[in-house]
């Protein structure tokens, strides 16, 4: 490479604070015109020493805890960390705990899916798709309301069973009304798989194959449409009730952002069907059996995993007999996904790179601070004069509203293609 | 799957602990690492969950998780790395996701991974002051730098 070819490296980067970012994430964009060559990824702005505070709390503390590590995935962590003591001490939970924890684990991903749904929308300039998603995601949110008295951060795990019970003179009422979901989610299958124009956005983008997937060991969503098959719930339904309800995984061999659309639909609807399974059962069950008293933690180690909306949360406990974890290592299903797209964004458009990166929920939206600097005097990206006023050559390319109207922008000259077409 | 790992690894077992029908232990030396990976991962298709460090007060650990998702097990590879010479081959080689978690050991624990790509700070800030491992347990408040 001589002096002039790295002259021409542009790079955007996007990241890393946005009030939409639940994760500040900073991704550097290498691009070449507007294909990306390469990608570098940084995390870490949020680190905040989690597994470190979790060694000065006590046993039923860190349930509190973990809920806060993310305010999407509240119930995964601590789902996955009482798996994790219980494990480690051999503790079986009563079956209506076991209904209840299914019941919150699948609110949770169906109102993370919607909202996903819904930013996936905005992203390719499918608005209203974001406005329908973000107001029947209303309804789940009240249903988790309803039954643990938050939005979020629902508090209802507990090692040995869970923490709140639901009450049976409640239930038809809360199956009413996650029965409705049914039918709006029928129609988001429509919306999405029948449209042209999201067909054409997403089928054939940010490919993540079957081998680089197994290769990045990516989890949930991302590996299932990449065509692998797993998913915690089925394959480890230990203290849980996930092996008592009918329901299936979809799985697409595809790899697209098409695929990952998919499969999230498709998932919603079997939340759907196992919500109103566990309340059925419910029923049948002695309210206030929901936990078994657990006196001390042995000394010993523990794994607990436990499917997220975003794919499989590890945590590992280890205790010394003490009434704190001597060690406890939390990994959520982002910190494998988000490095697969070092290559699933490679050779894609710019105008791409938004849907992809997003593709994988990262719990990352982009931010207000992205912006392309360029190092070369003519660029074939440049825009107006009065941006080339900057000085010494380098300048703010795009910001992230341009950006997005860049991608919009790809989306209605493909509509109109279309309607041409058509006509 | 359980008789499959036990044969193909053989005498590099120093320590086989089933601690229950869903959790296995395997303590291997840490000059094997690269090998048992290979096997375990390539050979017999396990999937690479996370690394975690400890420290043990007498020395560190690193467990390695791998998944047999289908039988629903976990093979959690053990590997004791002495204080005075805290060091061990990397894996990312063999699995590319390996990669960020042995950035964090490296930076949380001060565990050196000999031939990483690209060891450095993950998710620690840029200021926080270098040699200073705040998952160590001898790691004491008066060594975390002031507020900026």
């Amino acid at each position: 490479m001589n002096k002039d070819q790295k002259k021409r490296k542009t790079i955007i980067p996007v990241g890393p604070y946005h009030p939409l970012q639940e994760e500040p994430e900073f991704f550097e964009l290498e691009v070449e015109g507007e294909r990306v060559v390469k990608l570098n990824i940084k995390i870490g702005y949020n680190h905040r020493g989690i597994e470190k505070l979790s060694e000065s709390k006590h046993f039923d503390q860190v349930t509190f805890l973990v809920e806060r590590i993310c305010g999407i995935c509240s119930t995964s962590h601590p789902f996955a960390y009482v798996q994790a003591v219980e494990d480690l001490a051999g503790i079986e939970i009563p079956e209506r705990a076991k209904y209840i924890r299914c019941i919150i684990g699948e609110l949770e991903r169906l109102h993370s899916h919607l909202l996903w749904l819904g930013l996936a929308g905005h992203f390719i300039g499918y608005n209203t798709l974001w406005m329908w998603a973000w107001k029947y995601r209303e309804t789940v949110l009240d249903l988790c309301e309803q039954i643990s008295g938050n939005r979020n951060h629902y508090a209802m795990m507990r090692i040995g069973g869970a923490r709140r019970d639901i009450l049976n003179k409640e239930i038809d009422e809360l199956k009413k009304k996650t029965a409705t979901l049914t039918s709006v989610l029928n129609m988001f299958k429509g919306a999405v798989m029948d449209d042209p124009v999201i067909a054409a956005r997403t089928k054939g983008i940010g490919i993540l194959t079957k081998e680089q997937a197994i290769n990045y060991c990516v989890v949930g969503p991302t590996a299932r449409a990449s065509g692998i098959d797993i998913d915690v719930r089925r394959d480890s339904p230990h203290n849980s009730a996930y092996n008592l309800v009918e329901w299936n995984v979809p799985v697409l061999p595809d790899g697209d952002v098409f695929a990952k659309v998919v499969v999230r639909i498709l998932e919603m609807l079997e939340s759907v069907k196992i919500i109103i399974q566990c309340l059925d059962r419910l029923k049948d069950l002695k309210e206030g059996e929901i936990w078994n008293e657990v006196r001390d933690i042995p000394a010993g180690e523990g794994i607990g995993t436990y499917e997220a909306p975003r794919g499989e949360v590890f945590h590992y406990v280890r205790s010394d007999g003490g009434n704190t974890p001597f060690r406890h290592k939390v990994r959520a299903p982002s910190y494998m996904n988000i490095l697969s797209n070092e290559v699933a964004v490679i050779g894609g458009d710019i105008a791409d790179a938004c849907i992809t990166l997003a593709a994988v929920d990262p719990c990352y939206c982009c931010t207000d601070r992205i912006q392309a600097v360029e190092n070369r005097p003519a660029c074939p990206l440049r825009q107006s004069s009065s941006e080339a006023s900057h000085s010494s050559g380098r300048k703010l390319k795009y910001n992230w509203e341009q950006l997005l109207k860049l991608s919009q922008e790809k989306t209605k000259r493909i509509l109109s293609i279309k309607n041409q077409v058509s006509k | 799957m359980e008789n499959k790992i036990k044969e193909r690894l053989g005498n590099r077992v120093v320590n086989w602990e089933k601690k229950n029908e869903r959790r296995y232990y395997i303590e291997i030396k840490k000059e094997d690492v690269e090998e048992v990976t290979q096997i375990l991962f390539k050979e017999l298709g396990l999937r690479f969950s996370i690394a975690s460090g400890i420290d043990t007060i007498d020395n560190f650990e690193i467990l390695y998780h791998f998944s047999a998702d289908n039988e629903d097990k976990f093979f959690s590879l053990r590997v004791k790395i002495s204080k005075e010479k805290p060091e061990i081959h990397s894996i990312s080689k063999i699995i590319t996701a390996a990669k960020w978690i042995e950035r964090e050991i490296w930076e949380l624990l001060g565990i050196n991974f000999i031939g990483h790509p690209g060891l450095e700070r993950l998710i620690l800030t840029e200021d926080w002051p270098k040699g200073v491992c705040p998952l160590r347990k001898d790691f004491t408040n008066e060594q975390r730098p002031e507020k900026a």
